[in-house]
């Protein structure tokens, strides 16, 4: 089973050089992290800048200069600064190579929710609709089962819908899976788990590929 | 003779009533209108409609207004910061309209471009669709939605001049420039007021026609949501 820093180890494995990759908050943030050696990817933040830079030193850190997460961060050789319509033009336009981001249940389908859970937390979706509406490659990172330990992999999302039939991919710490015409297909499994305990927590269709192996991270 | 200058805050923000829509330029706490904001507060200004990417957190930016109950609406896309405003908006208190944040950001750039309306395709099939015009094209489909219509725009600036012309800095920009083309009455507080010229006509962000006040902002705090850092 995957820990946090698995999935974005894992996730990190679909970048290509010179990918443009939009990260969202929490997990997928971790992906900048793990980014393979030798290539060269430029990270979008909607709040206006492309090249996101590492965290500053303590002596560096600009108040005005933060990513999507309103964390403090730096630029890097090559950045670049532009205001909101801009940004979302770039993410409209399909410039955007690879999106991640999390999301409270995903239906076999590729239909997400992320935004609100009706009654009891209104967040807003912020730019996540805008992005699974245009993104071309939407990989979602996130626990397999909520708090209550149910699936989060569904034939159909319950809460309010972020985006119809966008999500490509599924990370969670159980394995990598697919969204086909068949279901969430099952392409590798996490170390230790079994395919009987992921089909136990798996409630959407789930079909295993035929070449499916033990992910290697 | 262009009379954009004025004194401060209080004075910029003088004739918005009771009632008014406004525009607050800034992403979470960077690069909002901090002085404009406090003036806000002083002058107890109530019923206000406001348009801004965020609602800033419990005791700073338009966190502040929401404490004072001066907000009666939110047009927002994240408002995940602030506690106060979840608890008013799930007792109802407190009516929020959540928008996706390029929408809202294509709707203030609409809004400066003197275009009624866009299309995009953020939102299709979800709740944020309800009761609106969709059109297809090239197989897609788009939710039209309207330019925003406000009577005031309050936006930071990081240099600016006499004229209006405004230069933002860093990410601190974001929804800056386009809340000020979009206001009915543009109002940019500026970190540093520079003399007419010193701008580089090239580096202009915001030409002045879009401003109709300037003032010369004191003591911001520039609020920083969540430092992270690099240790050595």
């Amino acid at each position: 089973m995957l820990d946090k820093f698995g999935i974005a180890k894992r996730i990190a494995k679909e970048l290509k050089d010179g990918y443009y990759v939009n990260l969202g908050i929490g997990i997928p943030t971790l992906v900048a992290n793990y980014v393979p050696e030798g290539i060269e990817v430029i990270l979008q933040s909607e709040n206006g800048l492309l090249g996101i830079g590492p965290f500053p030193y303590e002596e560096e850190v600009d108040a005005d200069l933060i990513n999507a997460g309103k964390q403090t961060v730096t630029t890097k050789k090559g950045s670049s600064f532009f205001d909101s319509a801009m940004s979302f033009g770039m993410i409209r336009s399909g410039r955007v190579d690879l999106t991640v981001l999390g999301a409270m249940e995903v239906a076999d389908n590729g239909d997400i929710a992320n935004w609100k859970i009706p009654g009891k937390m209104v967040k807003g979706m912020g730019g996540a609709m805008d992005l699974v509406a245009s993104a071309k490659n939407i990989i979602v990172a996130m626990q397999h089962v909520n708090k209550a330990g149910e699936s989060k992999l569904l034939s159909k999302c319950s809460l309010p819908i972020t985006g119809l039939g966008c999500v490509k991919k599924v990370v969670t710490e159980l394995g990598v899976f697919e969204i086909t015409e068949e279901g969430f297909k099952l392409l590798e499994y996490a170390p230790g788990v079994t395919i009987d305990y992921i089909k136990s927590k798996t409630e959407g269709r789930l079909v295993i590929a035929d070449n499916v192996f033990e992910m290697s991270i | 003779m262009l009379q954009k200058v004025v004194a401060n805050a209080s004075e910029a923000i003088k004739d918005i009533e009771d009632g008014a829509v406004i525009m607050l330029g800034g992403f979470g706490l960077c690069g909002i209108p901090e002085n404009s904001i406090n003036a806000l507060v002083q002058k107890g200004v109530k019923n206000l409609t406001c348009i801004s990417n965020n609602a800033g957190v419990d005791d700073f930016g338009i966190g502040l207004m929401l404490k004072t109950r001066q907000v009666k609406k939110m047009i927002s896309s994240y408002v995940g910061e602030n506690a106060e405003f979840e608890r008013q908006l799930l007792s109802g208190e407190l009516e929020v309209e959540l928008i996706p944040q390029g929408t809202l950001a294509t709707r203030c750039m609409a809004a400066g471009y003197g275009m009624p309306a866009i299309f995009t395709p953020a939102g299709v099939g979800t709740e944020v669709a309800i009761g609106k015009e969709t059109r297809e094209f090239d197989g897609k489909t788009y939710l039209l939605e309207h330019a925003f219509k406000s009577d005031f725009a309050i936006i930071k600036a990081w240099k600016g001049d006499a004229h209006g012309n405004l230069v933002f800095r860093a990410t601190s920009r974001n929804f800056n420039p386009l809340m000020a083309m979009a206001g009915k009455i543009t109002i940019a507080e500026v970190e540093e007021l520079v003399p007419v010229g010193e701008l580089e006509p090239d580096m202009i962000h915001t030409p002045g026609i879009y401003v109709n006040r300037i003032f010369k902002g004191t003591d911001y705090e520039k609020r920083i949501e969540q430092l992270t850092v690099t240790k050595r």
